[in-house]
């Protein structure tokens, strides 16, 4: 278990509102949490506001949005004051985001190779001779066994558990003390799941970083992050250990754990989860 | 009874030097109320076996019986409205344009049905949406909602069989609940046969009685729901999707079943 006290972020009382013609929509609402060195998991439904939160953290928010919270601390970084400049010195080299499906979120146009260098060519002015070779040594590390041909590929060249190799490999190379990972493999079929989890999985205990996990797969969060984050309409309901999930006290992790069909504990009928509106309050 | 019957059953896309065997010789059969699951991973053919079974796929080879009738490569109108397909996107599967009750008429003319208005509301009460809801447009419902549309279109035409191809994993778990109590419920109250192709096991032991594991176009193993529930199946592939089923295993504390396919 990772050292919890050794905070690389913390954000309190953040929401996130969108104007809309019929009024203000609140996405995410009062959210507080805080990651250490650890792989924390954030788990809702669709519109919960996870993938809002993960975008909110590093400033990609659409152009309309209103970010607001009473704190937002990033190491020694303030992001509720930090100017442009400082976001696009921080995105991509100290907070890194791995994106669901390799096929959208790869630069069509080029090479898996040029993609990759260009991170540290552009954040750590690199030489294009050295970002070659660490972009090598780096594809290498996901365990993609002939990085020289990947290399010169393009990305529709590769399979999805490649590229999304290709990703981790790309969000990586820079260092970064923080990875916000968004449904990283649910484009993934399982066994590939497996082998692209466990290399992110090393990465983040060796580097000994952070990784914010959004998912919608409770079985997968469980089983892989040390802490779990459950939202539910844009708040956070509960925050608890992974391992004691089973335990979750709010109704809406209970309702959500006995939704769920389960190898080893078959039900004839599953629970449908009753929506409480008193969870809308507080 | 057996409801269907596939004998050396094989399925190609292309013609001539290009042609490409999705599915090779595949032999199964189905009992008249049961549900079979097919699961495997994204190019295995599960789908390819659901076209050819729905008539959309010509391209087969091999005998297929459905409901006691040998089926040829064209198929009367009857035949084709035996079974029914649920697709895994209720957002792609519905014409966006359309209102629901104008999607659930399309079948009734197709297949020249009398007594429309009526059928429509009664397929709307089956799978428990309100009958107001023929006036509306799919981008006016949420995911299950539509899921559930997607469904009274399929069995608008009164059918035996259901081909469900991955009904659920477009949704929310506790949506997904729903849809298979739904299926569930169908399945008891109007005798009817599923085939269901899923990559979840876990939701495959829910709903199906036996399942067939499929690797590049072949079946590599037959499993019960109780080999599953009891973790009793042979093959080690099986194994790895039952694992994947349950999470993540960390390479740190597995042992066994290092052996991943390339």
């Amino acid at each position: 278990m990772a050292n919890t006290s050794d905070t690389i972020l913390t954000v309190e009382s953040m929401s996130v509102e969108f104007p809309t013609l019929s009024g203000v929509t609140t996405a995410v609402r009062d959210v507080s949490f805080s990651v250490g060195r650890e792989k924390i998991g954030i788990i809702g439904e669709s519109g919960s506001g996870k993938s809002t939160t993960g975008r909110a953290i590093m400033r990609l928010q659409p152009p309309q949005a209103i970010v607001e919270a009473s704190r937002m601390q990033f190491e020694d970084i303030d992001l509720l004051t930090a100017t442009e400049e400082e976001m696009r010195a921080i995105r991509g080299r100290r907070i890194a985001m791995i994106l669901q499906d390799p096929k959208y979120s790869l630069n069509p146009v080029m090479t898996v190779g040029e993609q990759i260098s260009e991170t540290v060519i552009l954040h750590e002015r690199a030489t294009p001779k050295e970002a070659r070779s660490r972009t090598l040594a780096m594809l290498e590390r996901v365990n993609i066994r002939d990085p020289e041909r990947v290399f010169d590929l393009y990305p529709h060249e590769v399979s999805g558990g490649m590229g999304q190799r290709i990703m981790i490999s790309m969000m990586l190379i820079a260092q970064p003390s923080l990875i916000i990972a968004d449904e990283p493999t649910s484009a993934l079929d399982v066994t590939v799941r497996q082998q692209v989890l466990s290399i992110l999985d090393d990465l983040v205990v060796e580097r000994n970083i952070g990784l914010i996990f959004i998912s919608h797969d409770l079985n997968l969060v469980r089983s892989f992050c040390d802490r779990v984050i459950i939202m539910y309409a844009g708040r956070v309901v509960e925050t608890i250990a992974a391992a004691d999930l089973d335990q979750a006290q709010h109704p809406y992790t209970r309702g959500l754990l006995n939704a769920l069909p389960s190898l080893d504990n078959p039900k004839d009928r599953l629970e449908v989860l009753r929506r409480d509106p008193a969870w809308l309050e507080n | 009874m057996s409801m269907i019957k596939a004998h050396h059953l094989a399925v190609s896309y292309g013609h001539g030097e290009a042609a490409l065997k999705v599915v090779k010789d595949v032999s199964f059969e189905v009992q008249k109320g049961e549900t079979f699951g097919l699961v495997g991973e994204s190019g295995c053919g599960k789908s390819t076996i659901l076209g050819a079974l729905a008539g959309r796929n010509k391209q087969w080879t091999g005998t297929l019986e459905i409901d006691g009738e040998e089926i040829g490569q064209k198929r009367t109108r009857s035949q084709l409205a035996k079974q029914q397909l649920v697709f895994q996107d209720p957002f792609g599967s519905i014409h966006p344009r359309h209102t629901i009750g104008r999607t659930l008429l399309e079948p009734l003319e197709i297949h020249g049905k009398d007594r429309r208005q009526e059928r429509i509301e009664k397929v709307l009460t089956d799978v428990g949406l309100p009958l107001n809801f023929r006036y509306r447009y799919p981008h006016q419902l949420s995911g299950g909602q539509r899921q559930r549309v997607a469904i009274a279109r399929a069995l608008i035409l009164e059918p035996k069989i259901l081909l469900l191809d991955e009904p659920t994993s477009a949704l929310d778990v506790s949506i997904q609940a729903e849809i298979l109590n739904l299926l569930k419920d169908l399945r008891e109250r109007e005798q009817l046969t599923y085939i269901l192709v899923s990559h979840d096991l876990a939701v495959v032991a829910h709903l199906c009685d036996r399942v067939a594991i499929m690797q590049s176009g072949g079946f590599v193993e037959v499993a019960t729901r109780q080999q599953l529930l009891e973790n009793t199946v042979e093959h080690p592939y099986t194994r790895i999707l039952m694992d994947g089923s349950r999470g993540y295993v960390s390479e740190r504390r597995k042992s066994d079943s290092a052996a991943l396919p390339a």
